[in-house]
């Protein structure tokens, strides 16, 4: 570490990047198809149908239900279809324990018939979103673990890019068919390319849990009172209490139809009534995150809910929350429509290779060295491992968890369950592969197997469901043609990933190989 | 690898010494530069808090360039508590003033 400062930069950035690089490339990608979450869901409970939207059909529907099934219950939410997600989803609970989270109960109903839909029990692409940010870990574990690692990762971004000094004109030199070269021009190619998107995402996580991961400044201004900080960044939970009085809640749709009215036409994303069956009763319309850029979890506009009196309506955002907002609304694309939630899932596809090529980098470099006596020393083949269950296994997991939704019976107990071991499952037996295999054979059989299941996802989908490509296609379901399609098209790049690894494998036998791989830096 | 094996140990707990300094020592400058910020903005107390959050990460990021750039590992140790001490002076101060 007593060379200059970039090759300081270099030492840091190849081991944060190396210690961090397994886990940041399962957040990434299981980030890159949150992006497609309510396509991914609609795939997985194709028994939801979609109707012409409808808000105020829905929202009666919606009031019906649960005055009906949760009269006495503390709060209710109501969140109305949009052209992404066809259901209605209602949640509501029984009691607030403050100290505690969840015990919500959540039903998607049919906007039209008012009942629950009967679909098979999935989390369908919540799955992959909660998994990118919590990592399956009880609360806050796994927040702060993703928030640890994005910190990491923007150091990596950073020292990345002072070690790449020529970083433009390194950015048109691609030498490919040159071994390990090829793989670091790739890594900085698509490092540089989407750059603004990586500093853009990495920054944003952070914002996104900085009142978790760096509460002094809170603790500084207020003390004890932090639940003051939060009522004074989101008015809207500071609602009128319960008066013990039963009270009448007039219907919705008028207080929804004054909301918009207040956000010029603007779109309301969900509404929530506090303690519903009381005199106390109030309302909460909250506005669409994908009106605008900027989100803004206080776009409320308040009524009480017995009298329809309308209480407040939010204030403008000021310039930091404003910030924080677009921050958060940048992360999460709420916006995007077709095009842009395109170029957001490329991006995080990128961002994964990233990571991926710098993990394979890492490895090949230190391999050279050992590759006459044809011995690994424990760490490389570690990594080795790690590099093999981390990407190719998460492949097959992914897999497996579409493989699960298709292939467990819509009867069978605790299914939704079901779907998530079997995607831990196949990432368990991957990883056991990847130590009983020599390392390229386990990239290769890896591989391959995931370009199977991969491919053969659209003629699953066909056998066991009467969505496949052949309806999809015409029907116009793009979401559902779209999963089909992508899936097939990931089988396919595995498949060329497989075969080149495997091409590069067999024409030479071990010894000549050795003698290959040492004569290579020479060439150079 | 080998190469790597036969450093000294004194050099590894440098390097220990070093990422101890960059974590620990560096989430405590981020955390003293972030109180000072929500302490100090002219703004309301809410907007303080949330830009002092928001901008705690980038003091954190140079704490960190900072640990591993310089020439050994006390100078990385010094180059952290020297500035967080400072926050932590204007800090007091602030919290001070808002106290009485």
């Amino acid at each position: 570490m007593k060379e200059g400062f970039r090759q300081a930069m270099a030492w840091l950035h190849t081991w944060a990047g190396l210690i961090f690089g397994w886990l940041l490339f399962a957040i990434f990608l299981t980030g890159t198809l949150a992006y497609f979450k309510d396509e991914i869901s609609h795939w997985m409970q194709p028994e939801v149908q979609a109707h012409a939207l409808d808000d105020a059909r829905s929202l009666t529907v919606a009031q019906t239900y649960l005055e009906r099934v949760a009269p006495t219950a503390a709060r209710w939410f109501i969140t109305l279809p949009d052209s992404r997600d066809a259901g209605l989803s209602v949640m509501w609970q029984d009691k607030i324990d403050p100290g505690k989270r969840g015990n919500f109960i959540t039903k998607t109903l049919d906007p039209v018939s008012g009942e629950a839909v009967q679909a098979r029990e999935s989390m369908g692409g919540e799955f992959f979103y909660r998994f990118h940010y919590q990592l399956q870990m009880p609360y806050p574990w796994g927040r702060w673990l993703t928030t640890i690692a994005a910190m990491v990762m923007f150091v990596a971004l950073i020292t990345g890019i002072i070690t790449h000094k020529k970083i433009f004109k390194d950015f048109f030199t691609f030498r490919p068919r040159k071994g390990q070269r090829s793989w670091l021009d790739g890594h900085n190619a698509v490092g540089v390319l989407v750059l603004p998107f990586h500093l853009m995402i990495t920054y944003s996580s952070l914002v996104i849990f900085m009142s978790m991961v760096m509460p002094a400044p809170i603790l500084a201004s207020y003390g004890n009172d932090t639940r003051g900080f939060f009522n004074d960044v989101f008015p809207a939970t500071n609602n009128a209490p319960v008066l013990g009085q039963p009270g009448k809640l007039l219907p919705l749709v008028p207080m929804y139809e004054q909301a918009r009215a207040h956000w010029a036409g603007g779109h309301v994303g969900r509404v929530a009534v506090n303690n519903p069956s009381d005199v106390n009763a109030s309302v909460n319309v909250f506005r669409a995150g994908s009106d605008r850029v900027v989100h803004d979890f206080g776009s409320t506009v308040s009524f009480n809910g017995s009298t329809g009196e309308l209480l407040r309506v939010s204030a403008e955002q000021s310039l930091p929350a404003a910030i924080g907002g677009s921050f958060y609304g940048l992360h999460m694309g709420h916006f995007a429509g077709p095009v842009l939630r395109w170029l957001y899932f490329i991006c995080g596809l990128a961002g994964t290779a990233m990571i991926g090529t710098g993990l394979v980098i890492w490895l090949g470099k230190r391999q050279l060295k050992h590759a006459k006596t044809g011995v690994m020393p424990f760490e490389l083949r570690l990594v080795e491992v790690l590099n093999i269950a981390s990407m190719s296994g998460l492949m097959l997991a992914i897999a497996g968890f579409f493989w699960a939704n298709r292939l467990l019976p819509v009867s069978f107990a605790e299914r939704s369950d079901w779907e998530v071991q079997i995607f831990f499952i196949a990432w368990g037996l991957s990883l056991l592969h990847a130590m009983l295999r020599r390392g390229r054979q386990g990239w290769v059989e890896q591989l391959s197997l995931g370009a199977l299941l991969f491919a053969a996802i659209p003629l699953l989908n066909a056998l066991t469901t009467s969505s496949h490509l052949g309806v999809s296609l015409v029907t116009g379901d793009w979401a559902m043609a779209g999963f089909d399609l992508t899936c097939l098209a990931s089988g396919v790049f595995l498949g060329w990933a497989a075969w080149k690894m495997h091409r590069r494998s067999v024409p030479q036998p071990k010894a000549e190989r050795a003698r290959g791989l040492t004569l290579k830096p020479e060439a150079h | 690898m080998k190469s790597k094996t036969s450093l000294p140990a004194s050099y590894r707990l440098a390097v220990t010494s070093r990422v101890l300094a960059a974590v620990v020592g560096g989430y405590l400058m981020a955390s003293l530069a972030a109180v000072c910020l929500a302490l100090w903005m002219p703004t309301s107390r809410a907007d303080a808090v949330i830009t002092g959050m928001m901008s705690s990460f980038v003091f954190y990021l140079l704490a960190v360039i900072w640990c591993f750039a310089c020439r050994t590992a006390w100078r990385a140790w010094f180059g952290v508590m020297l500035p967080s001490a400072a926050f932590a002076t204007l800090a007091g101060v602030g919290f001070w003033m808002v106290r009485t």
